[in-house]
């Protein structure tokens, strides 16, 4: 018997497959406009694997959760992050997402969620502020972390995406160096992140979601909160996975 | 005293129902009913009571009249305060608009401060609240504001507010909220008797009958039909479901995006924790006191809201209610730029979670930009209980 999680997210959609208690499967593929397609796309893909409802559960997460029409039963997000960080980690501490449109702070203890923080429908502090600077810039996330490690200090001190990408323009006007924006940047999301979580507090922290292998962020994100701040590849498909562990029965 | 019957210029824009609540408080005035609009349970209602005039809840609660009032008001306000101001403007309530006069305290800054735009356009008689219940005089001063406000009335309205009509007002009033407070502890069984949004829906009901006696008995009967559904075996709320308190705000405009969410999710709400709950309701008036006037002045000023300073009596209670109701877990609600709620939240949290029960705070407004967000934090609370 499969357990499958799926957590369609607001950019990317991840799906995970456990058998016998193991991860054997992940799959990413963009959101796109429909999350009902993305949906579908996922479950023809595991049906090429042999993974069907014939043998398999499955457990929708994410915000487009209620787009998979063959899940058995859906979980918010924050659940499936906590239970999937820590299968992934087996430790105590606090869990960072950094999604698409939310962020989300998640204390775990023992492997239960004590507290969550998640922010309100303001952009600040999520994947989707780095998304619209990294346009602005011209750049992908991978090149912005690379130049603003080589960046010297630059505040960039709008909360609002929206004024932060006019701030940006004007640096960018008055010849700003491109690093020194870069370091702008992760620094607001860092402090935004940060600022978020201290509801939420542990000794260490979990890196999830899609910039669980960006070790500048990682770094600054450490540095800023004083704390060992881990991640993994496998980080990314946490609420996946998360999903996947809740579709036992 | 000048009749004020006629429909708004915009009358026939309206959709039916509109049109029928317009036209059913058009009848009540022109058969000589007298209506005053309240915005707050400060609102002493024995003296409207006594002096013959219906009372009405004027509290906006939907985002409808928002962009009306922000041709006028700040956009980064309370959206009780926005939604109340712009059904006067836009002639859009039929309460409102036929409201004789418009009874305000000074609670909140915003609140305060609009009622000086909302007499700009309807008569406003405010009350000036003390800003705290301890220090020695305050019930003077209060008192002294409950005695300007029968004057008034008795000059608005060419009446008598006689000591005889006060008695039976708090008589009359005091069975409103034995009957709202035996409604509340429904939900005491364990799973409770009532869905907690069919409990605020119907007290929001209630706030737009002019007949008191019907508004009683309305609920009395609601009461009685659930304790006997009950009694019959009927169990509208699942027993696994989690029990939550709503605390905060005035809930009466998250109904839908909080209150059904919650119920939607798993959750059923046990306790109606903000003014309209049983934490004002319980406050009864010494129906034999000497000074009737005195003890109905006494009676509102106990009344628990976070503008006063300092406030410990609703946290206190709050601590009772979570007792009594079997909490599972707290949600707060405080609507956008409640300053004085929101302050209050950080000691609101400390009591709760002292207690070893989950706290969560919304902060949200009338609009539904962000019931995606509302809606996984929500099911995400329950979850974790």
């Amino acid at each position: 018997m499969y357990q499958v999680g799926i957590d369609i997210g607001s950019s990317a959609a991840k799906a995970a497959v456990l058998n016998e208690g193991k991860l054997v499967k992940t799959l990413l593929l963009d959101t796109g406009f429909s999350g009902r397609n993305t949906a579908d796309r996922i479950y023809g893909m595991l049906e090429q694997e042999g993974i069907t409802k014939e043998n398999a559960a499955y457990v929708a997460t994410g915000y487009g959760r209620i787009s998979v029409p063959y899940a058995d039963r859906t979980v918010t997000e924050i659940t499936c992050h906590g239970k999937g960080s820590w299968f992934l980690f087996q430790e105590n501490g606090t869990v960072i997402d950094v999604g698409g449109q939310d962020t989300k702070g998640i204390m775990l203890k023992n492997g239960r969620i004590m507290k969550f923080v998640m922010n309100d429908k303001c952009s600040a502090g999520t994947g989707k502020f780095l998304e619209v600077m990294t346009n602005r810039l011209g750049l992908t996330l991978e090149e912005l972390s690379g130049l603003a490690s080589l960046g010297n200090p630059v505040v960039i001190s709008s909360m609002c995406t929206v004024f932060a990408e006019s701030e940006v323009i004007s640096l960018i006007g008055k010849g700003t160096p491109r690093e020194d924006i870069a370091f702008g940047i992760v620094e607001s999301v860092v402090e935004k992140v940060v600022q978020l979580i201290s509801q939420v507090q542990g000794d260490q922290y979990f890196l999830t979601g899609g910039l669980c292998e960006d070790e500048y962020f990682c770094g600054r994100l450490s540095h800023s909160l004083k704390a060992p701040v881990k991640s993994m590849p496998e980080a990314r498909y946490a609420g996946a996975i998360g999903a996947a562990l809740l579709a036992e029965e | 005293m000048e009749e004020h019957t006629g429909l708004p210029k915009t009358f026939e824009e309206f959709v039916e129902a509109r049109k029928q609540g317009f036209l059913t408080v058009k009848e009540f005035k022109e058969n000589g009913g007298k209506l005053a609009g309240c915005l707050c349970s400060y609102t002493p209602h024995e003296i409207l009571d006594a002096a013959g005039v219906a009372t009405v809840g004027l509290c906006g609660t939907s985002n409808e009249t928002i962009p009306d009032a922000e041709k006028v008001l700040p956009k980064n306000l309370c959206p009780l305060i926005k939604s109340t101001y712009g059904f006067a403007y836009s002639d859009k309530c039929p309460y409102t608009y036929f409201s004789d006069i418009i009874i305000g305290e000074t609670t909140c800054d915003g609140k305060k401060k609009m009622y000086e735009l909302l007499a700009e356009l309807k008569d406003v008689h405010i009350l000036q609240l003390p800003q705290g219940q301890d220090r020695p005089y305050a019930k003077d001063i209060w008192y002294e504001e409950i005695c300007l406000f029968r004057e008034a009335m008795e000059k608005k309205f060419g009446v008598e507010i006689t000591e005889e009509n006060l008695r039976k007002a708090v008589k009359k009033r005091n069975r409103l909220r034995k009957a709202l407070c035996s409604m509340y502890q429904l939900q005491e069984t364990c799973p409770p008797a009532l869905k907690g949004t069919e409990m605020m829906l119907a007290l929001q009901q209630g706030t737009f009958t002019f007949d008191l006696e019907k508004q009683i008995a309305n609920i009395e009967n609601k009461v009685e039909q659930a304790r006997k559904a009950y009694a019959a075996g009927e169990r509208p709320v699942s027993a696994s479901a989690k029990r939550i308190l709503l605390t905060g705000c005035p809930s009466g405009g998250v109904i839908q995006k909080v209150g059904m969410v919650i119920e939607n999710n798993g959750g059923v709400i046990v306790c109606l924790d903000d003014c309209s709950g049983e934490r004002t309701n319980k406050l009864l008036i010494d129906e034999n006191a000497d000074d009737i006037l005195r003890a109905i002045a006494d009676r509102y000023l106990s009344i628990h809201c976070s503008v006063m300073t300092p406030n410990d009596g609703r946290i206190d209670n709050t601590k009772e209610m979570v007792e009594k109701y079997k909490v599972d877990g707290v949600i707060e609600v405080v609507l956008q730029a409640c300053h004085t709620f929101n302050v209050e939240a950080t000691q609101m949290r400390r009591m709760v979670e002292d207690a070893g029960i989950p706290y969560m705070k919304l902060e949200t407004d009338y609009a539904t930009s962000d019931s995606g967000q509302l809606e996984t934090r929500i099911a995400a609370f329950i979850e974790t209980l």
